[in-house]
């Protein structure tokens, strides 16, 4: 091998780029988020599936019509109705924003701008305590 | 080959593979074949396929420097030299590298010949290839290192402020990303310029517009992923971490989009050490770039030269200096 100097350093830079996620996930082992309620409601305004996957999407779909049409009535697909709003529908049971939306959010570098004009919910020590009886 | 079957034979073959992944997860369930195995296997051939390339580059002997050059080289004092366009010093080549691997100047340099009435000859810059080229890989960069989102717990601060740039504008939710927007307009910028040159497209093989399309397959993928199947974020960062670690998990109910935008990926790395992709090695390794201009002011050994048996008078004078003296040839030493 010619200038193996050379090829031997560039070869090492390249294995340490791609083997790099192996090497930081190795010194910092980590467990997947655990996401707390923080409600005994069994069911939020659509199925868990749907909520799963298009949370931002109906978030988003509520902010236009309060904000734009006035429209504060939602129909679910049971033909249940809620009141639009985040602080005062979905933040009623999910009460505990770092322990339900952050948890996932951080983990995911997710940064969705609801906060910027919403007010977080207060977090009280009691709900840990309910969860223990 | 026919410029069309070579479009047709890569784009069905791209279709195949996406397929293959869809149903493999969707209606047979490998989960952990597409998951895990596949990927594993991928990784592996793509080091071992690149370093085995580089070393196998390394080891062809350059018998003389052959750097092309476009500038003025280095000779008399008076005379300024271009130490970028025909380097003298080894700071030259890094310049001159460096630019070539970041701002791809061979390709800013590009021109086209073309046939105008009379019949006269035109050349003109042409700086498509160049513009669309680097749309393209630093579209492909960002997005990659976006990617270490998934990779990477807890995600490193520099992610975060790139992902943060590049949703910027905040057009839809999930966000839109540029980087997206710019890498599929460029791949398909690159696709249409290669069927739309003629020239272009009767050197196009098979292999050009497979690895278009692959890639172009792995950027639909991945936004249809995101903004319309809205696979489970969760699950894939879990996977993803559990193959990183060592432990895999393959994680059951993710979207088989997904397996789909895995697999093609398994196929990119797996192939690039065998294809034209390995010019992202190569670049480094080009003679015509690498080496410096200095033909002339230093001694360039050929590296597979034997040692020469060399004689010379000192020593055929001390061999017959005897018999030259008895015929009266003159002989340097007494």
């Amino acid at each position: 091998m010619y200038n193996a100097g050379k090829i031997i350093i560039g070869i090492v830079i390249f294995l340490a780029l791609i083997t790099a996620p192996f090497w930081y996930n190795l010194a910092k082992p980590s467990a997947p988020p655990k996401l707390e309620l923080g409600t005994q409601e069994k069911q939020c305004v659509e199925s868990k599936a749907f909520m799963q996957a298009n949370h931002m999407v109906l978030l988003d779909q509520w902010r236009d019509e309060v904000v734009r049409d006035g429209k504060r009535i939602y129909v679910n697909s049971a033909g249940k109705q809620f009141n639009m709003s985040l602080q005062n529908t979905c933040t009623k049971c999910h009460s505990t924003k770092t322990k339900f939306c952050d948890r996932c959010h951080t983990y995911l570098n997710v940064a969705p701008n609801c906060w910027d004009c919403h007010i977080a919910p207060k977090e009280q020590e009691k709900l840990a305590g309910r969860s223990d009886k | 080959m026919n410029a069309f079957v070579s479009l047709v034979s890569a784009l069905i073959a791209v279709v195949a593979l996406a397929a293959i992944s869809w149903f493999g997860v969707g209606a047979i369930g490998l989960d952990s074949v597409f998951g895990v195995i596949i990927p594993y296997i991928a990784l592996a051939i793509f080091i071992v396929g690149v370093v085995y390339r580089i070393v196998g580059w390394a080891r062809v002997p350059v018998p003389f420097r052959i750097p092309t050059t476009c500038g003025q080289a280095k000779s008399l004092p008076w005379i300024k030299a271009d130490n970028l366009e025909s380097p003298y010093n080894t700071w030259g080549v890094i310049g001159r590298m460096f630019l070539e691997v970041f701002l791809f100047r061979s390709l800013f340099r590009n021109t086209k010949a073309e046939l105008r009435e009379g019949p006269k000859i035109t050349y003109a810059s042409a700086k498509w290839l160049w513009l669309f080229g680097i749309m393209f890989h630093y579209s492909f960069l960002i997005i990659i290192l976006r990617h270490l989102r998934f990779f990477m717990e807890p995600i490193p601060s520099f992610v975060e402020a790139i992902t943060s740039v590049d949703g910027f504008f905040q057009i839809m939710v999930p966000t839109l990303f540029i980087s997206d927007i710019i890498f599929l307009g460029a791949v398909t910028l690159l696709f249409l310029r290669r069927v739309t040159l003629p020239q272009v497209r009767y050197i196009s093989l098979p292999a050009d517009y497979f690895a278009l399309f692959l890639i172009l397959g792995i950027g639909v993928s991945g936004v249809l992923m995101r903004n319309y199947f809205k696979v489970d974020l969760l699950g894939v960062k879990n996977l993803a971490i559990s193959l990183f670690t060592f432990h895999p998990v393959p994680t059951a109910g993710i979207h088989p989009i997904f397996y789909v935008h895995l697999f093609l990926v398994s196929v990119l790395i797996a192939y690039f050490p065998f294809s034209k992709l390995m010019h992202a090695g190569g670049v480094f390794l080009s003679p015509t770039r690498n080496l410096a201009n200095v033909n002339r002011s230093e001694r360039y050994v050929n590296p597979w030269n034997y040692p020469v048996k060399v004689h010379t008078y000192e020593e055929y004078e001390n061999e017959f200096r005897g018999k030259m003296k008895e015929v009266g040839i003159p002989v340097d030493k007494e």
